[in-house]
């Protein structure tokens, strides 16, 4: 159910948004109003992590490895502390997620209100030729929602090439293909960007110092997303390139058209995710099916999978120890190249890590919660498109901001509620619209009047 | 004006929020959520307010001071209201945890969560009532060239911190009333809200406005702290580190 960020081979072609939250494994969290359920889902849930270890595919081979290995050794020591422990985990899960979403839209939001390359108009992308430079309205929105078809129409037509691409096994078309974009992004957005914020802030750069800049930069991001390299590094790599797209999404896109593609998106996420013959959805059952990863450079993995390794022997006994040894079994399955993730393991292991001292700790790093990142361009278009444009400046750019965070609250919550693959934009990006337009036209005349008397509410 | 004023009046209106904020709330994820919950709900009751404001300038015309006032009073109606619907919702959430959690213990206690969503709506609040005016005061400009008052900056900052605190106090002394079904304290609570909003009608007239309310602050404050159960005991203890 993860569509796509085709990380784009030109500089016009958009993204292929991947929109969708996966739990790598997450522990079904009853919801909070299921008081009454709750010991029945304690006993699901404990036949579930049984069955987890063969059928979690996507998200993490590792984490299926290792949960179905240190099943029956955990069984007997922690159904009970489980519950406990998942509720944590699912709070914990979301901070993990509001972290890099807030990262990734201050990252945006201060570009925007400081460079304002990013804000003036210098023509549109050739999938929303449309101009919105009409005088009458009706023109204008009949322009926009033209400009929308046609971006979902290329959007849908290349996930499904995607789908197709990946469903005949043409991993190294995709791999190119990825690898391809995401050059685009780290080399020639991030020179431009870098350029204009010199050029801002008026400080002089010689193209050397600029050549050697980029290059570690790019050649740094290429390495970490695609191959191997610390979990932190990924991420913020990731939460960069993210904002970048959303910067040029913030460019290119006109007014209207941009609201109304926003809307547009989170309706064919919801579609594409959940219908039977949705193409993201076909792409994960394929994944699943497969027992494979989906591209990593394609999603944001909040947590590590595995990092027990390095149990000291002689703290926890028993369990710990077992699972430290199932740890070992459990990394020698990994042999998926194209997962970083994995890759990462090995690299830690000759590193001592803390000492986990007991299995709920063991159990706190294995899981982590998966974003798309199209998910995270999308809220930082919404967010940077209502920093740019709303006239009440940081009041409404607040309050989609608190949308978008109380959206992803409950998809999470909805994921823990239903355990598979769900689209992460609808919920955000409809609060995110609703108080945008409603802080815009609304609150901003209340707040700026009680403003203009010093009266406070 | 320029950065001094605007690092100065941020770090006034906002110090005691950020302070509380890392030092109680950023370390569990728990009482994040509820504070993000809590600000979420308060722009609930915002929009509403504003609604009701522009549909009555609307209606009515013109735009007057009446009108203001009516909407400042429904703004603080409606967001006592907003509170309570997020005291039934952490209740409900309350209850849900603990019967989830093994000990039938919530890993948040109610008393945690209505300082936690007193201090998000608090931090909400301010940062919607000064952010454009601290954003402002970052760039070039004369305070008051028109003849009013030159001290406009500190002073929303000053209102600014007394009404995060007071939202806070606010959160504790409600929830504590709804839980015990304290009709009396509910009406303090919206009464004390009532008069720190009417206090800053008077405004620019700051000693009037600006000096009772950092005094309702004060006294808030060791309400709230009664009603949290501390005491005079529980402060010597804790100065004397036992």
């Amino acid at each position: 159910m993860i569509t796509f960020m085709n990380n784009s081979d030109s500089e016009e072609e958009p993204c292929n948004e991947r929109t969708s939250l996966m739990s790598a494994e997450s522990p079904p969290v009853p919801s909070y109003q299921d008081g009454l359920q709750a010991s029945e889902a304690g006993e699901a849930q404990a036949h579930r992590k049984r069955r987890a270890g063969s059928s979690r595919g996507p998200n993490n081979l590792a984490g299926g490895e290792m949960s179905g290995s240190r099943v029956p050794v955990r069984e007997s020591a922690l159904e009970n502390e489980e519950e406990e422990l998942t509720l944590k985990y699912g709070a914990k899960h979301v901070i993990m997620l509001f972290v890099p979403v807030t990262l990734c839209m201050i990252v945006v939001v201060a570009t925007i209100k400081s460079v304002r390359f990013y804000t003036e108009k210098n023509g549109q992308l050739i999938y929303t030729p449309f101009s919105e430079d009409t005088p009458s309205v009706g023109q204008r929105l009949l322009n926009s929602v033209l400009n929308t078809i046609i971006m979902i129409s290329v959007i849908i037509v290349m996930t499904v090439f995607l789908v197709l691409l990946y469903k005949y096994r043409c991993y190294k078309f995709i791999h190119g293909w990825l690898i391809l974009s995401s050059l685009m992004l780290l080399f020639l957005f991030t020179y431009i960007y870098l350029g204009e914020v010199l050029k801002t802030y008026n400080v002089a750069m010689d193209y050397p110092t600029l050549f050697i800049v980029i290059w570690n930069f790019g050649a740094v991001g290429m390495i970490c997303i695609h191959w191997k390299g610390p979990l932190q590094l990924q991420q913020a790599y990731l939460i960069m390139i993210s904002a970048l797209m959303a910067l040029v999404f913030i460019k290119y896109l006109p007014e209207w058209s941009a609201w109304v593609i926003l809307g547009a998106i989170s309706i064919y996420d919801l579609m594409a995710v959940l219908c039977p013959k949705g193409p993201l959805r076909m792409l994960v059952e394929t994944a699943q099916e497969r027992n494979e990863p989906i591209f990593p450079a394609l999603i944001y993995s909040s947590a590590m999978m595995w990092t027990v390794g390095m149990a000291k022997p002689d703290t926890a006994r028993g369990p710990s120890q077992q699972t430290w040894d199932a740890a070992e079994d459990g990394r020698e399955h990994l042999r998926s190249p194209s997962h970083a993730e994995s890759q990462m393991s090995e690299r830690r292991s000759p590193v001592p890590t803390r000492p986990v001292t007991s299995l709920e700790e063991l159990e706190e790093e294995e899981r982590g919660v998966k974003l798309g990142l199209g998910d995270f361009i999308f809220y930082s278009v919404l967010v940077g498109k209502a920093a740019a444009t709303a006239s009440g400046d940081w009041n409404t750019t607040l309050a989609c901001f608190v949308a978008i965070l109380i959206g992803l609250c409950l998809t999470l919550l909805l994921l823990a509620v239903f355990k598979k693959a769900l689209p992460a934009l609808p919920i955000s990006i409809t609060f995110g619209l609703i108080f945008y337009f409603s802080t815009d036209n609304l609150v901003r005349p209340f707040m700026d009047t009680l403003a203009s008397h010093q009266l406070y509410i | 004006m320029g950065a001094a004023v605007f690092f100065g009046c941020a770090a006034i209106a906002f110090g005691p929020a950020a302070a509380l904020v890392l030092l109680t709330v950023a370390a569990e994820p728990l009482r994040v959520i509820v504070l993000v919950a809590g600000a979420f709900f308060w722009l609930l009751s915002l929009l509403a307010a504003s609604l009701l404001w522009f549909v009555s300038v609307q209606l009515s015309g013109r735009e007057d001071a009446a009108l203001l006032l009516l909407g400042a009073a429904a703004a603080v109606l409606l967001q006592e209201l907003c509170r309570f619907a997020c005291f039934k919702l952490l209740k409900k959430a309350d209850e849900g945890l603990a019967t989830l959690s093994e000990d039938g213990r919530s890993p948040i206690s109610l008393q945690q969560m209505a300082y936690v969503s007193g201090l998000s709506f608090g931090i909400i609040s301010g940062v919607f009532s000064v952010v454009n005016i601290l954003a402002d005061s970052a760039g070039p400009g004369t305070v008051g060239i028109h003849g009013d008052s030159p001290y406009y900056f500190i002073t929303s900052a000053l209102l600014t911190m007394a009404l995060v605190l007071l939202h806070t106090f606010w959160g504790v002394i409600f929830f504590d009333a709804c839980e015990r079904r304290h009709a009396g304290g509910l009406g303090l609570v919206v009464g004390g809200h009532l008069l720190t909003s009417g206090l800053t009608f008077l405004n620019p007239w700051y000693e009037a406005s600006l000096g009772p309310i950092l005094i309702l602050t004060l006294c808030t404050g060791l309400w709230a702290f009664g009603t949290a159960g501390g005491s005079y005991r529980n402060v010597l203890k804790c100065l004397s580190c036992k």
